[in-house]
């Protein structure tokens, strides 16, 4: 096998609740290109996302290998494995301003002050919500909260996206933007994405490979 | 008259109970400071009584150990309290540490600060287990280690104690925070655990808290019983010196003893102000520490440091009870066997036919404290349901009791008391405990009670059933688990307190909490951990019925 | 309103005596006592004490059906205050406080503030006639205060010290003051004293002044600043040499006589005392101490005095109170008490005026080994007045206590 496999690679993963076995996958998931899980609720979705991203709950046992761009992260605990997370809930912290949420995600190695207050600000220009910084996240609409979500996401320079029904809380309009903005930027920065949904225009709307799983075949 | 008409006296009853007492307390302890209190001759307002306070020697070394062991103390407990939160929350150990709360917390302060010194002493079980192989030496070191200069010995036992309570309370206030899901996000970011924590979860959490902490900064800076057992002495904590003063046979030192409650009432003031300026200090270092995105992966050092720090305060309350089972039994126990070289019974025998009475009055007024405070608890929170939601003065109100000084108001009640002829009565001590049993009690229901999901009421209401029906076949029995949970701890709270029960039973009514620090003086070691025993079983004894009825409530076919 | 209203209770009382209970009609006393329950509010710190005041309220309720109820106290002063404040309160009856155990500073103290019961009641009672009173001068000044029949005679005692012959020799013991300070420096950690005010500790200062002090008729005297300066200076330049050698050099100190008790059994400290001559062996008895400790005392002599029982001036039960103290003072009551499996504390009884029978009681008694003859206790040396005691407290703790 080549040595460096670009992508997210999940081989013969398996993860089981009680000797029951809950699901099965085996995919890649090249840069840039999102893989779409679907299922009905309870069928394991987030626990799939839960395993790839470290938070596998106790109840459950897994095996196989995840690997990203051909290191193994498998073992490897959820802070050091470069997962960028987005759920249904923008979850941005309360007590931050939306500066502080940016300036929190924003890795150490951009040094000074000014040089992260510049960072932070150049991610919110892009996300179209300049001059947002100072606001506090509960004065924010649905849609910029997701959007500040994303920003801070992609601020802390994620190898791979896992999102868990994120657009799911969003008003039909709203989804639609939102949709576009995170698969864009994901292609943007050839990052490979893990999807989980049981909404088929969110699959639609990835335009990538489908994996549905807890329904017969 | 349905529960939530009937519950609009609940507001007005909590304020009257609670703030009734603190109140009139401290207005009978502000006169005689002033020189005011005709029936000892003082008839005229002065500030010669300030004047006897400022010229007492050691005064001020007295007033900064208070301010000093305080700070010290809710610093260490907060902290430890926090890096354990942060290292362990949701995983087996925390869980391990979370089973053994309740019985920590039932834990009477006296007998936990008598189990410390019985570890800690140069000639305690620690030293016992070391010699003479590792010190080399039959004799006790002669090291200062209980009653050090410092505070050192009583800042400890203050620690050990307070960490379980504000455990209890961050575990309370934990749901508001939305932890799990928080620290999903830290984590995906890159942060270590116990940062992700100290980031993102700790500021909610530590806002739900805020009260209870300046609880431990005020009780830590006032504290008599623990002080008196493991504190300096040369000279004591402003607080010990100011009970000893009111109980000097020399008239004139009541008035002293007043100025000096007011003075524990600034000083526990400043101290609680000190703390804030700590906040800042704090807040502003972790939102500076957040913003430059340091990512602290490597925590594990830290993670097991926090466990082993707790699991050490743990320790030593437990191997403090095994020093007291000890002592309790010991006949002749020279240094330096580390078990007694005869068994003794005599401690047991001395004190068993003298239990009844003052466990009975113990039980008796932790039953009735408790059950009027669950009412009271009830009531307002039933109110609390019909307004939608908690008044702002509540939560002040409820912590109030615990933030005064204990002796800046109830030296005040005690010659209240006398004034209105009241002779010392169950009635009169369950209503002094009830101040001190309601605020845990309700701290202890109220989460679980919000927490509780209303939809199960309107359903039943739907089915026709009463709003009385609703309430007891309905919500009450889904809450039993913490109804009969808060009951324990109220039930304990009443058990372990001293000052109050001392200064307002009058030596008439006694509990077995006041005849074993009355026997503490003594200083037999034998009495004293028979009695310290004596003193954890009704607490022991009321978390073990309430585990055992939600059991039997909860029981499935 | 309520001044006036505690006035006119006041006056009340004054005016109508009514239920004042005569002990010179001692059968009429026996008949108001009965049914009645007295709160003895006493030391609550000695099992020993508490379980020997059980066995007397046990005899009171059969003989006399008369309730004894301990109240323990964990500090003396408490009790006192608890009159004082009831007497602030203006209640001058059913007071909670029937029977009270004193002596020296609180009882000097109740007596100038009018917290006693008066008229002479304690010289009335019927075993005031076994009292020795000559032997044993403390019964009628206790403290130099006079005592006036306001409280009645419970016990004596006598500063008596301690060691461990397994680990000291006895002629190696001071046997002064002096020769404690030399003791001292070649056994520097070795001793210790209670901490002022504590009892004990108090007594020790007192023993040291008196030995040291140049003008010894001073002690008899209410204490004045000039007399104070002088009498006390040489106790504190011995202090200052001393403290530094103590137990933990004089940084801490036990809080009271069990607690250094526990030093010596722990050994920490090699030299203890205490203010009753059988205390050694009463601890040996009970496990407490090896049965290798014996007593000693100072060639020159040690303080000496006695301690008493009061009735507050506004007790509910003043019958009982009395049938209380007068059962106390009985031959069978002291007789019980100075054996040292019981309690240990000498009595206050002259054994020639006891018939033989009574007399029998007391030679039955196994004084214990580590118990000094009466005759080997040494001479006993007088109180200061109860002022020397509050300012020497005063200075140490400004000297010493709050460095």
């Amino acid at each position: 096998m080549a040595a460096a496999v670009t992508g997210l690679q999940l081989s013969q993963i398996e993860i089981r609740s009680n000797a029951a076995k809950l699901l099965g996958i085996d995919a890649h998931v090249a840069p840039g290109t999102v893989l779409t899980v679907m299922g009905p609720s309870g069928s394991g979705k987030s626990t799939l996302l839960g395993f790839l991203g470290g938070f596998l709950a106790q109840a459950f046992t897994a095996s196989g290998r995840v690997r990203i761009d051909g290191e193994d992260i498998t073992a490897l605990a959820p802070q050091s494995r470069g997962a960028g997370l987005l759920f249904q809930d923008a979850l941005l912290f309360p007590h931050m301003s939306v500066l502080g949420n940016l300036l929190f995600a924003l890795p150490p190695t951009v040094k000074t002050r000014a040089a992260r207050e510049a960072a932070a600000e150049q991610a919110l220009t892009e996300m179209d919500l300049k001059g947002f910084g100072p606001r506090h996240p509960d004065t924010l609409s649905g849609g910029q909260r997701a959007r500040v979500a994303l920003a801070r996401t992609l601020l802390s320079q994620p190898r791979f996206l896992l999102l868990d029904e994120p657009f799911s809380r969003l008003d039909a309009p709203l989804r639609a933007q939102a949709r576009r903005l995170v698969f864009s930027e994901a292609q943007k920065r050839t990052l490979p994405v893990v999807l989980v949904t049981h909404d088929m225009a969110d699959a639609e709307a990835a335009d990538g490979p489908v994996i549905r799983i807890g329904t017969p075949a | 008259m349905t529960p939530a008409a009937l519950s609009r006296l609940g507001p007005p009853l909590l304020v009257i109970l609670l703030g009734g007492p603190i109140g009139l307390g401290l207005l009978f302890t502000v006169l005689p400071a002033f020189g005011y209190l005709p029936a000892l001759g003082g008839n005229v307002f002065s500030l010669e009584p300030f004047q006897r306070l400022l010229a007492e020697p050691g005064l001020w070394k007295s007033a900064g150990l208070s301010l000093w062991t305080g700070l010290a103390a809710a610093l260490l407990s907060v902290a430890l309290t926090t890096a354990f939160l942060a290292a362990w929350s949701g995983t087996r150990p925390f869980r391990a540490v979370e089973r053994l709360l309740g019985p920590l917390l039932a834990l009477p302060h006296a007998a936990a600060a008598f189990g410390l010194a019985f570890l800690i002493a140069p000639s305690g079980l620690f030293f016992r287990a070391l010699s003479p192989g590792l010190t080399g030496s039959a004799t006790p070191p002669d090291l200062l280690i209980v009653n050090d200069p410092l505070g050192l010995a009583l800042i400890a036992g203050l620690v050990a104690k307070e960490v379980p309570f504000l455990l209890l309370v961050a575990l309370a206030a934990m749901p508001q925070a939305d932890g799990e899901r928080r620290m999903l996000v830290s984590a995906s970011l890159g942060y270590g655990r116990m940062a992700g924590f100290l980031f993102t979860v700790w500021p909610t959490l530590y806002r739900q808290m805020r009260l209870a902490v300046f609880a431990v900064v005020a009780f830590s800076s006032s504290v008599v019983d623990v002080a008196a057992i493991l504190g300096p002495t040369t000279p004591p904590t402003l607080s010990l010196r100011l009970v000893r003063w009111s109980a000097d046979p020399d008239l004139s030192l009541r008035f002293l003893a007043s100025a000096g409650a007011l003075l524990q009432l600034a000083l526990s003031a400043l101290a609680i102000l000190v703390w804030i300026g700590f906040e800042r200090i704090g807040r502003h270092g972790r939102e500076n520490l957040a913003a430059n995105g340091q990512r602290f992966p490597g925590d594990r050092a830290v993670r097991w440091l926090a466990l082993v720090l707790q699991a050490l305060t743990v320790f030593a309350l437990l191997a403090g009870i095994l020093a007291l089972m000890l002592w309790s039994v010991a006949g002749l126990w020279p240094f330096p066997d580390f078990l007694p070289l005869t068994v003794s019974i005599q401690g047991w025998s001395n004190l068993l036919p003298r239990l009844a009475e003052p466990l009975g009055n113990a039980a008796l007024i932790g039953v009735l404290s408790a059950l009027f405070a669950l009412l009271l608890a009830l009531f307002c929170l039933i109110r609390e349901d019909a307004t939608g939601l908690a008044p702002r003065w509540r939560s002040p109100l409820l912590y109030l009791p615990l933030i005064v000084p204990q002796a800046a108001f109830l030296f005040g009640l005690q010659l209240m008391a006398l004034w209105g002829g009241l002779v010392p009565s169950i009635l009169s001590l369950t209503l002094v405990h009830l101040v001190f049993v309601a605020p845990y009690l309700f701290l202890a229901l109220a989460p679980a009670w919000s927490a509780y999901d209303r939809r199960y009421e309107q359903v039943a209401a739907s089915l026709g059933g009463s709003a009385w029906t609703v309430l007891w076949r309905i919500k009450l029995p889904m809450l039993s688990r913490a109804v009969l949970a808060s009951l324990a701890i109220g039930f304990a709270v009443s058990v372990g307190l001293y000052l109050p029960t001392l200064l307002i039973g009058a030596g008439r009514i006694t509990t077995i909490t006041t005849e074993a620090v009355a026997l503490a003086s003594g200083g037999n070691r034998r009495v004293i951990g028979a009695y310290a025993l004596a003193q954890m079983l009704l607490p022991a004894l009321g978390f073990l019925l309430a585990d055992l009825s939600a059991r039997l409530i909860w029981r499935r076919p | 309103m309520r001044r006036l209203l505690a006035a006119f209770g006041l006056s009340l009382a004054l005016l109508i005596p009514a239920y004042a209970a005569d002990p010179a009609d001692w059968n009429a006393v026996l008949a108001e006592a009965k049914g009645e329950t007295v709160y003895f509010n006493a030391w609550g710190g000695s099992e020993n004490i508490n379980a020997y005041l059980e066995w007397a309220a046990g005899e009171l309720k059969s003989r006399y059906d008369v309730t004894l109820v301990q109240v323990k106290l964990d500090d003396t002063a408490n009790a006192v205050a608890k009159v004082v404040a009831e007497k602030a309160a203006g209640q001058a009856q059913g007071g909670s406080v029937d029977l009270i155990w004193i002596n020296g500073e609180n009882f000097a103290a109740m007596k100038a503030q009018g917290l006693l019961l008066g008229n002479n009641w304690a010289e009335k009672l019927p075993s005031r006639r076994f009292v020795d009173a000559n032997e044993k001068p403390t019964i009628l000044s206790d403290f130099t205060v006079p005592v006036e029949g306001q409280e009645s005679p419970w016990g004596m005692a006598k500063l008596v010290f301690f060691h461990d012959s397994a680990k000291t020799k006895p002629e190696d013991m001071p046997k002064s003051a002096a020769d404690l300070l030399a003791w001292a420096k070649e056994h520097p950690g070795r001793f210790t004293y209670p901490q002022p005010p504590d009892f004990s500790g108090s007594s020790f200062l007192k023993q040291v002044l008196v030995e040291l002090a140049p003008d010894k008729a001073a002690l008899a005297k209410p204490v004045d600043d000039a007399s104070f300066t002088a009498v006390s200076a040489p106790l504190f330049a011995y202090l200052d040499q001393l403290n530094p050698l103590l137990w933990r050099g004089g940084r801490a100190f036990p809080q009271n006589y069990p607690a250094m008790k526990q030093l010596l059994a722990d050994n920490e400290v090699d030299v203890i005392f205490a203010f009753n001559p059988s205390e050694a062996s009463s601890a040996i008895a009970s496990g407490e101490l090896p049965g290798t400790v014996r007593s000693f005392t100072f060639t020159k002599g040690t303080l000496a005095n006695t301690h008493f029982v009061g009735i507050p001036f506004n007790a509910k039960a003043e019958a009982g109170a009395l049938v209380v103290a007068d059962f106390l003072l009985s031959p069978e009551a002291q007789a019980r008490k100075q054996d040292p499996k019981v309690w240990g504390d000498p009595t206050v009884l002259s054994l020639a005026k006891l018939d033989s029978a009574d007399r029998a009681r007391f030679e039955r008694i196994d004084l214990g080994p580590a118990t000094l003859k009466p005759d080997h206790l040494g001479p006993a040396l007088d109180e200061p007045h109860p002022s020397w005691m509050e300012r020497l407290e005063t200075e140490w703790t400004k000297r010493y206590g709050a460095k």
